[in-house]
């Protein structure tokens, strides 16, 4: 049976037709389908939850591995960086269960904080690693990853980019392979990562390693394209694809689909019969770097740009100078049209707040949702660097203020998932370091910024079953930030925020805002709030423009009066209603 | 030869089903058949984007500048945004739908009304649709993708596919009707 798949369906297929049974990911766009599909598809045969961060969901799939269960973990590019502690270390352990660890890499910072070539993981980490051009490959190399895993003991990489992620293309379904769990054995000169078995291990990894390598010159996944030209392209994932669309059938390919241990052999065989060698690959010269090691001359990184995606037109234009593209132009120009909060959000409240006090605080974000409170007129905070950073970087920070006499305070935030990915952390030393630091948890129930996954404050799992719930102003108490250290409110309550700033801003050492609302996205809370909208009534509305300060793409200005312009988008949250001063905004529908 | 369509549209305007749509036709059709969309951050309100390829073979999912045979827009300055990427002697079907960005809500920016006449002069070939309008009256606004998709068939003459039996097999089962209309509304449209 066909089926056309995205990449990460195909991954999550291709798990369950290898067997797996345990899987774990923390969400991380262009990743994140491919846990929700197996959460939802397959939880009949596979055990799968969303982890509190990357580095938790690979130490879950690794124990799955070692207790003999096929196990598959996925992150995205930036979440690889945090689960890097163990993979490096089992990288030396090797599987008992096959193990696949899934990166999926963002060229173009579509929507990530940096565009790293995760490739260089796989060396770095004496990992296999495979990369699939489509969806079809997404399934069959998931497939053959885990069997790879197993024969030459060793975690499998499967590299992944935004295009393969979220391209759909024509997938062949099969059947589940029966592969039962094997049985768990103590084996503490394996699994046992002590000095003295860390070296052992080390040389056995990189025998595997060779022999592995060997296979790599001779197997289906390393193909050489023949074309009868003089012209050769080596090439791997969605690069392929876009030097297809450019050679087509003009020149010779080597496709690598296993991509570590690089098949220098076949490298070089291919190689050295062109009169004119293009190695075509997006961002770093991975690829390049072992053709030029092997003494071949080639066309790479000296023409194709490192940084951004590529396509046809891109690779042309770079190889072969051909131009712009033929096409037409206006003279009108689009207004942007940047993400914005979406009307009803929580964060609203919490940003306009922030915009009022801009002159008494230093604000610093963090990733999520709460990301687009950066833009205007809210201009909600100055830095974001990762995951957790927004309330660990305020520590450093505010002690570099200091120094030279700034008085602002510093400000970090994080959301509920961030907090418990990794601002927990932070905060504990925040706690311990007694920073003068505002800390906030902006707490909208759910993993909004990927699509609405549940976390551990939710009280339902991934599979879809309940699940118990932690509780965040428990866990700060716990820390010792007692209620004179700490304020709990609804940001869409002006007042009230604004009273807790002021407190923040008033007090000696850390100071902690848990700000909590649902986001008006999530099911529920949509439905509570259908029918219900604001409307401004033209006669008291002055022009004043008020309500615009709080940026909610409902309201509108026209001809010089506040509208709502988009009353089936409006949730009737009132902040404007609070922003008023003519009382010309009433909330409809109770 | 590979034909590249490209719909562009605002977040949560419903270009995902219609390219679902559309491929399940292609795919009946005997073409191969890839797609590509970018979500993430565009999901909150910002420009979305879905390219559809489909022909014999098809390599890449996506495309470049001057590089869409066809161009679906479900707003008025998206497709003039989206129009570098509209290959010479292509087609351009818009809805004239406006959805105001945050710039122009605060006044910021000035929305350009008048943008689909310097379209229609640039671009031979541009039909402009009053599509979320029509699917508004029909009884759903979010209907807008299934009026457009009725509009692209009768357009460029895919009749060789069952669009309706597809359209009852991917919309919820008490919005058929509706969209069956929707979809016939379309084609009228096209007609017209």
């Amino acid at each position: 049976m066909k089926q056309i798949m995205t990449g990460n369906e195909a991954i999550a297929r291709g798990a369950y037709e290898a067997g797996v049974t345990v899987a774990a990911a923390y969400p991380g766009t262009p990743s994140t389908e491919i846990m929700e599909n197996v959460g939802a598809l397959y939880n009949q045969d596979i055990y799968s939850q969303w982890a509190c961060n990357e580095k938790v969901a690979a130490e879950i799939a690794i124990g799955g591995s070692i207790g003999g269960s096929r196990a598959i973990c996925a992150m995205k590019h930036v979440g690889m960086n945090v689960a890097t502690d163990p993979i490096f270390t089992v990288g030396y352990a090797g599987v008992n269960g096959g193990l696949v660890i899934v990166t999926a890499d963002d060229p173009g910072c579509h929507s990530s904080q940096n565009e790293q070539d995760n490739r260089l993981y796989a060396p770095h980490a004496k990992l296999g690693m495979m990369e699939p051009s489509d969806s079809q490959e997404c399934k069959d190399f998931t497939i053959a990853a885990f069997e790879l895993s197993e024969r030459f003991d060793v975690p499998m990489l499967m590299r992944m980019t935004t295009r393969v992620c979220h391209s759909k293309s024509v997938v062949e379904l099969g059947e589940r392979t029966a592969a039962p769990v094997k049985p768990y054995y103590r084996d503490i000169g394996k699994f046992a990562l002590l000095p003295a078995v860390a070296r052992k291990r080390h040389v056995i990894r990189e025998q595997l390693l060779a022999e592995m390598e060997e296979y790599a010159n001779d197997c289906p996944f390393n193909r050489v394209e023949n074309n009868g030209s003089k012209v050769g392209v080596i090439t791997s994932g969605i690069s392929y694809y876009h030097a297809k669309e450019v050679f087509g059938d003009t020149a010779d390919f080597l496709k690598l689909g296993l991509t570590y241990p690089l098949p220098r052999k076949l490298i070089s065989q291919f190689a050295g019969k062109y009169e004119t060698l293009y190695v075509i690959e997006e961002n770093d010269p991975y690829l390049e770097n072992t053709v030029r090691a092997l003494g071949f001359s080639c066309i790479g990184k000296d023409k194709v740009p490192i940084c951004g995606e590529l396509n046809a037109e891109i690779l042309r234009e770079a190889l072969f100078g051909t131009g712009a593209a033929d096409t037409y132009t206006v003279e009108t120009q689009a207004p942007a049209r940047a993400p914005t909060l979406c009307a009803g959000c929580p964060h609203r409240g919490f940003f306009y707040t922030i915009s009022r006090n801009r002159k008494k605080i230093l604000p610093v974000g963090d990733i999520g949702c709460y990301a687009l409170g950066i833009n205007e007129p809210l201009k909600g905070f100055d830095v974001s660097i990762c995951m957790g950073s927004g309330l660990s970087s305020i520590i450093g920070l505010s002690k570099a203020l200091a120094l030279q006499g700034d008085t602002r305070k510093v400000l970090g935030m994080v959301g509920d998932s961030t907090f418990f990915h990794s601002g927990i952390n932070s905060l504990i030393d925040v706690v311990t370091s007694e920073a003068n630091v505002i800390a906030c948890v902006l707490d909208n129930s759910i993993t909004a910024m990927t699509g609405h996954q549940d976390n551990p404050g939710t009280l339902k799992n991934l599979m879809g079953l309940p699940s118990p719930a932690v509780d965040i102003v428990s866990m700060i108490r716990s820390l010792g930030i007692g209620d004179d250290r700490l304020s709990v409110v609804d940001p869409l309550d002006l007042q009230a925020m604004q009273e807790a700033i002021n407190k923040g801003i008033a007090a000696q050492g850390p100071y902690v805002i848990v700000t909590r609302r649902p986001c008006a996205l999530i099911k529920e809370v949509a439905r509570a709030n259908a029918g219900k909208h604001c409307a401004i009534d033209s006669e008291k509305c002055k022009g004043c423009k008020q309500c615009m300060k709080i940026a909610c793409p409902a309201i509108a200005l026209k001809d010089g009066k506040a509208v709502i312009a988009d009353p089936a988008s409006c949730t009737g949250c009132g902040l404007c209603m609070q922003m008023c001063k003519f009382e010309a905004i009433e909330r409809i529908g109770g | 030869m590979t034909k590249n369509i490209l719909l562009v549209g605002v977040g949560g305007q419903g270009t995902i089903l219609i390219s679902k749509i559309l491929t399940a036709g292609f795919m009946n059709k005997g073409y191969d058949v890839k797609m590509s969309e970018i979500h993430g951050m565009s999901q909150r309100g910002g420009s979305v984007t879905t390219q559809i390829r489909y022909g014999e073979k098809v390599y890449a999912p996506n495309i470049g500048v001057g590089d869409a045979d066809l161009i679906i827009s479900f707003e008025k300055i998206e497709a003039v945004r989206a129009l570098p990427y509209l290959k010479k002697g292509g087609k351009m079907i818009t809805d004239n739908r406006e959805i105001y960005p945050m710039s122009v809500l605060t006044g910021e920016a000035e929305y350009p009304h008048n943008a689909l006449d310097e379209l229609k002069a640039a671009v031979g070939d541009l039909l402009v649709v009053p599509a979320a309008e029509t699917a508004e009256k029909l009884g759903n606004i979010k209907a807008t993708n299934i009026v457009l998709l009725g509009v692209l068939v009768k357009y460029l003459d895919l009749e060789d596919v069952d669009w309706e039996s597809l359209i009852r097999q991917y919309v919820p089962a008490k919005a058929v009707d509706m969209n069956i209309n929707a979809y016939r509304a379309g084609r009228a449209m096209a007609e017209g």
